[in-house]
């Protein structure tokens, strides 16, 4: 494969910025992390991965034993990728790698999305390049069946350095799951994963993300996403396991007319998580739609649940949807919602509560013969419970299975 | 049979009912008239057993079982039911989840969509419960929560307020089926307290007690009928000259 080498000035943008503290979130030590892992063995089929694995990547949403309701399939263990495979003609799913040898274009997309020099962890990734996967749905093409990838932390200590490139051509439709993991339960590691989005004229992406860390593993993501004319964008994030500190704060940019874009989070966090997790639109052409919802539970844990909306083109339209729910007495939820206008026809809104459940709502459902441990669970699950336009039935079982699966802790 | 005998309700600490004694035998449906403030939604919260209305005097006897220190959920699984006036939004809380926990055990699919059908609610199944609701959906929602959960006591907070005279009838056919009225007199089991500010649910539920509540207390029982003349030709100022007169029972 070939070796990942980008231009002498992303690395020079890089190191410049290789102190950059992020704008939010703890700033993390970067030096007690090592950045190089083992090779790991290529594995032609996935089912033969060790079973440890592919049950903690099954939690995640990732299913290896079976692969018949799955486009492609791609698994990166610390930073060797461990399978790659397409089920169809005309998807791509391979390393960035073996990408990178493939298209020779591919350098154009290179740190488009996502400016190598927003902070020291954008830095690091493109200092440490230690591949990632490059996902292409070619011009028309629908999948029906969406493409996974998981990114598995196996080795304790390590700065796991992911940068990830997905592509839907004009007319082209793509659904992707991504499950991010760990083999670990309590030693300490850090993800960092660039992931840019391209979508063309046209196309529609949908883009699920289940985390499922431990509580010593640091986690920031690096998302852009840029849509074109009449494109979609859907994005669904999970997290309902422990984390250490998670800070991400993905970006989305509306560049063509009628561009659109949907953030759906689900954020819980135990004791001890720190989560500093939001979503960002900029709707810069004629047309263009948002809607970023989150739903916000703490046990425990802390919580800054953001988003920002932009408006810069006429006829815009943006709405913004923040909940938190407050389960317990010492976790904190703080929700932060920003919209910005900068001309008169645009239409930009959002509400925010955070609170604890209405003792009125928990015994208006035991009037209706729940106990009290009913009731608060039939609350939590349907606060949990996002109808996600658009994305595939299949996908939306697997989803909501994922977020069931963690519901019973919560009450 | 519910037997209320010398009831004394607090809201934070305030005292809203005193000294109230009522029975309603079973298969009877009464109606509680009075004005607002009078403690009417209170006296049926009281006997739904929410922990805000709390019973600092009397006892709530059903069935024989006195069910006065009994826990809310306990008291619905016994076989007490109520439909609320302002029930709360459950944001995320679909309709259809509301009728298969009012279900129980016997939920399924197919029962959750024939009685949405009977009460004209499958539209509204995938809505979250109350939000956005207008005043007959409301109603129709609770019927139709009720008609799932089958309660042997059913306690209606105005089950006509805010609902078009189009929806009233189906109202009223609604609150019939709760209240076993197609089955001959004999064979009833189920019971009802209604509160009416207007008596129009009378036109389709056939009430035998009425009673009025003035000020925490219930002034007179009688025919509803009567009860409903009277107080539009008189006003509750005649009811409230009985109230220092006497207590009366059904």
């Amino acid at each position: 494969m070939r070796e990942i080498k980008s231009s002498q000035t992303y690395r020079d943008k890089a190191r410049a910025a290789s102190a950059k503290p992020a704008a939010h979130g703890d700033d993390i030590d970067l030096g007690i992390y090592v950045s190089s892992a083992e090779e790991q063995p290529y594995q032609t089929d996935p089912s033969q991965l060790p079973a440890k694995a592919k049950e903690q990547m099954l939690g995640a949403g990732v299913i290896l034993d079976d692969t018949s309701q799955r486009s492609g399939t791609f698994i990166q263990m610390d930073n060797t990728p461990v399978h790659s495979s397409s089920r169809q003609d005309d998807i791509e799913v391979m390393a960035m790698s073996q990408a990178l040898e493939k298209h020779d274009w591919l350098s154009d997309y290179w740190w488009q999305a996502v400016a190598v020099d927003s902070d020291k962890y954008t830095a690091h990734v493109e200092l440490n390049q230690s591949n990632g996967y490059f996902i292409r749905a070619l011009p028309g093409y629908k999948t029906i069946y969406p493409v996974q990838a998981c990114l598995y932390l196996a080795k304790a200590q390590l700065a796991q350095n992911v940068h990830n490139i997905i592509i839907a051509e004009e007319g082209s439709e793509l659904h992707i799951v991504t499950g991010c993991t760990t083999a670990f339960k309590k030693e300490p590691g850090l993800h960092l994963g660039v992931s840019e989005f391209y979508i063309k004229r046209g196309a529609k992406v949908t883009f699920t993300m289940i985390h499922s860390w431990n509580p010593e593993i640091a986690v920031r993501p690096r998302t852009g996403v840029i849509i074109e004319q009449d494109g979609l964008f859907l994005s669904n994030y999970v997290i309902m396991k422990p984390v250490h500190s998670l800070q991400m704060y993905p970006a989305a940019r509306c560049a063509g007319e009628n561009a659109t874009v949907r953030f759906n989070s689900i954020l819980v966090a135990t004791p001890g998580s720190m989560m500093d997790v939001g979503s960002r639109v900029l709707l810069d052409a004629r047309g263009a739609r948002t809607e970023i919802i989150s739903r916000a539970i703490t046990t425990g844990g802390n919580i800054f649940a953001r988003g920002y909306i932009e408006g810069n083109a006429p006829d815009v339209k943006g709405h913004l949807e923040c909940r938190g729910l407050i389960l317990q007495g010492e976790g904190m939820i703080h929700a932060i919602p920003e919209l910005k206008g900068t001309l008169a026809n645009i239409d930009l809104s959002h509400e925010a509560a955070v609170g604890k459940i209405a003792e009125e709502e928990i015994e208006y459902l035991m009037a209706r013969g729940l106990t009290r441990t009913e009731a608060t669970a039939t609350i939590v699950r349907g606060f949990l419970k996002v109808d996600i336009e658009g994305l595939p039935p299949l996908l939306s079982a697997e989803l909501q299975r994922a977020v069931e699966a963690s519901e019973e802790d919560l009450t | 049979m519910l037997e209320i005998r010398q009831l004394t309700v607090t809201v934070e600490g305030r005292k809203i009912i005193q000294d109230i004694n009522l029975n309603i035998g079973t298969g009877e449906a009464h109606v509680l008239f009075g004005p607002n403030g009078s403690g009417k939604t209170t006296l049926l919260m009281a006997i739904m057993g929410f922990p805000k209305y709390r019973v600092t005097q009397g006892n709530i006897i059903f069935n024989g079982r006195d069910i006065t220190s009994l826990p809310l959920d306990e008291r619905a699984r016994l076989g007490i039911g109520m439909s609320f006036q302002r029930p709360p939004v459950v944001r995320g809380v679909k309709t259809s989840d509301m009728i298969g926990a009012s279900l129980g055990d016997r939920e399924d699919k197919l029962t959750i969509d024939r009685l949405a059908e009977r009460a004209n609610m499958t539209e509204l199944l995938d809505r979250e419960i109350n939000y956005g609701f207008s005043g007959g959906e409301i109603k129709r929602s609770e019927l139709m929560q009720l008609l799932a959960q089958k309660p042997e006591f059913t306690l209606l907070d105005e089950p006509e307020s805010g609902v078009d005279l189009v929806n009233i009838a189906l109202i009223g056919e609604l609150i019939n089926e709760l209240l076993d009225k197609s089955c001959p007199i004999v064979n009833r089991k189920c019971m009802g307290l209604i509160i009416t500010h207007t008596g129009h649910i009378m036109d389709y539920v056939n009430a035998r007690t009425g009673h009025v509540m003035i000020d925490g207390r219930i002034s007179c029982g009688g025919d509803p009928r009567e009860i409903l003349a009277t107080i539009k030709k008189q006003g509750y100022e005649e009811c409230a000259k009985c109230v220092l007169g006497r207590t009366t029972s059904a």
